[in-house]
């Protein structure tokens, strides 16, 4: 049971490094933002992963009776304003993407690269 | 035990989608597959006892991003085209980083381990202090608005960056074409989902609202709000067309909200200076300690709700109100 504890920091791994693949080995310029999608998703499973305690519940206090234990809350802050700003950064990354098909006709990186050096 | 299960079916579901995303050539079922992925993740998160994040990312992650991602693939087109080359390099590289993480992985904490040194420092004193010092009941919200104001000060201040770098990106128009396609007129032939849309988006907005003024009892505030109003919006320009969803939040309008909202930031944190304080110190707003740092805060989550509001439907009405080349 113990090896089974890790499975969050494995998924969190694997999930980073699909992300990674299709930032540097996809041509698509689509491909390769929902691959910064997937990357990201990774880094917040990990934090809200760090922040999960045995038994606890989500850091919301109760004011009458006992006092509950309850997870991490300072990370959930973290990765609920990273999340935000996430897409934020995805509608930026789109909109360089449209304007550069529209330059070029197209969002394939080796196209491109070719369009510019024939300029 | 039962959670456990759940929790694993799920992480093991968010791996085989993640590997879907990235192998199907066709973008718009990739795009598909990650408002899917979000929905995972959302779920997964909820697991782990983070509430506020689930409810982020559910509303951002399903909803905002997939609206916006097939925005651009209505400007760029569906299909990735097929590459030659066997990609070994990047294979190796992605492998053997996968194998270094995951054998780092065994230094660390079993999830949950409450001796953590993460649970160690900082938190227990946010989780003991939140209900005297500020009077709420939930904890991230305190920390986010109160405690560590400046980093989500920052946070928005990023947010209105990206909506104006979108805008500024579209601010030049394309060359008219003969050919081009009409601008985009929503659903208003499709009789049901218009109507059934229509019925959802006052409830939409109440759920919203409910979240920006209930997020300190309860999980919620301004991130979760702004994103879910932004989406109510975003469906009746979806099922009335571009054209009218723009008649009730112009550019001018949405740009003076994602501005309005940081000013209202800066201006609770320039209030405390004027009154005596130091920056973004809520105690000389009002007499009452407790009552002055939930002034302050409930002030500050406004403005951040309304910041996302207007640069999730600004971004929006950017990618829908584009004209179509070829």
């Amino acid at each position: 049971m113990r090896v089974f504890g890790l499975y969050n920091y494995w998924v969190f791994a694997v999930l980073l490094m699909i992300g990674l693949y299709a930032i540097i080995a996809r041509g698509n310029l689509v491909k390769k933002l929902l691959g910064l999608s997937i990357f990201q998703s990774a880094v917040f499973l990990l934090y809200i992963s760090m922040a999960k305690v045995e038994g606890g519940t989500a850091p919301i206090l109760r004011y009458a009776g006992e006092p509950e234990l309850s997870s991490n809350p300072l990370p959930h802050v973290l990765i609920l304003t990273a999340i935000v700003v996430g897409i934020s950064t995805i509608a930026l990354g789109l909109a360089i993407v449209v304007r550069i098909r529209e330059e070029f006709g197209t969002i394939e990186e080796d196209e491109i690269q070719s369009k510019v050096r024939d300029q | 035990m039962v959670t456990t299960v759940f929790g694993f079916v799920l992480l093991t579901l968010l791996v085989v989608t993640a590997v879907a995303i990235v192998v199907t050539p066709n973008l718009f079922v990739a795009v598909m597959l990650i408002s899917i992925f979000s929905l995972l993740m959302a779920a997964t998160f909820f697991l782990l006892d983070a509430a506020d994040v689930a409810l982020t990312e559910a509303a951002i992650g399903a909803g905002m991003s997939t609206i916006l991602f097939l925005g651009a693939l209505a400007l760029i087109g569906e299909h990735e085209a097929r590459r030659r080359r066997k990609p070994w390099l990047p294979l190796a590289v992605i492998g053997l980083t996968a194998f270094t993480l995951i054998y780092a992985t065994f230094e660390k904490p079993r999830l949950g381990d409450p001796s953590a040194p993460v649970h160690q420092h900082v938190a227990p004193w946010y989780l003991e202090q939140t209900p005297e010092l500020m009077g709420m009941s939930n904890v991230v919200t305190a920390v986010l608005a109160g405690f560590r104001a400046y980093d989500t000060l920052g946070e928005v201040l990023v947010i209105l960056t990206a909506g104006l770098g979108v805008l500024l990106l579209f601010a030049q128009r394309p060359a008219r074409q003969a050919g081009r396609v009409p601008a985009f007129i929503g659903l208003r032939h499709h009789l049901i989902p218009r109507v059934v849309g229509q019925l959802l988006i006052p409830f939409i907005v109440l759920f919203g609202l409910y979240l920006q003024f209930h997020g300190e009892y309860s999980p919620g505030g301004g991130f979760q709000a702004g994103a879910i109003i932004a989406v109510g919006i975003v469906l009746h320009a979806l099922l009335e067309g571009e054209p009218a969803g723009r008649a009730i939040l112009p550019t001018r309008v949405l740009v003076g909200l994602m501005a309005g909202g940081a000013l209202l930031f800066c201006g609770v944190g320039i209030a405390g200076m004027l009154l005596g304080g130091s920056f973004l110190d809520y105690a000389p707003l009002a007499a009452d300690p407790v009552g002055a740092q939930q002034l302050g805060i409930h002030l500050v989550e406004v403005g951040v709700g309304i910041t996302v509001t207007g640069t999730l439907v600004a971004a929006f009405h950017a990618f829908a109100d584009r004209e179509r080349l070829r």
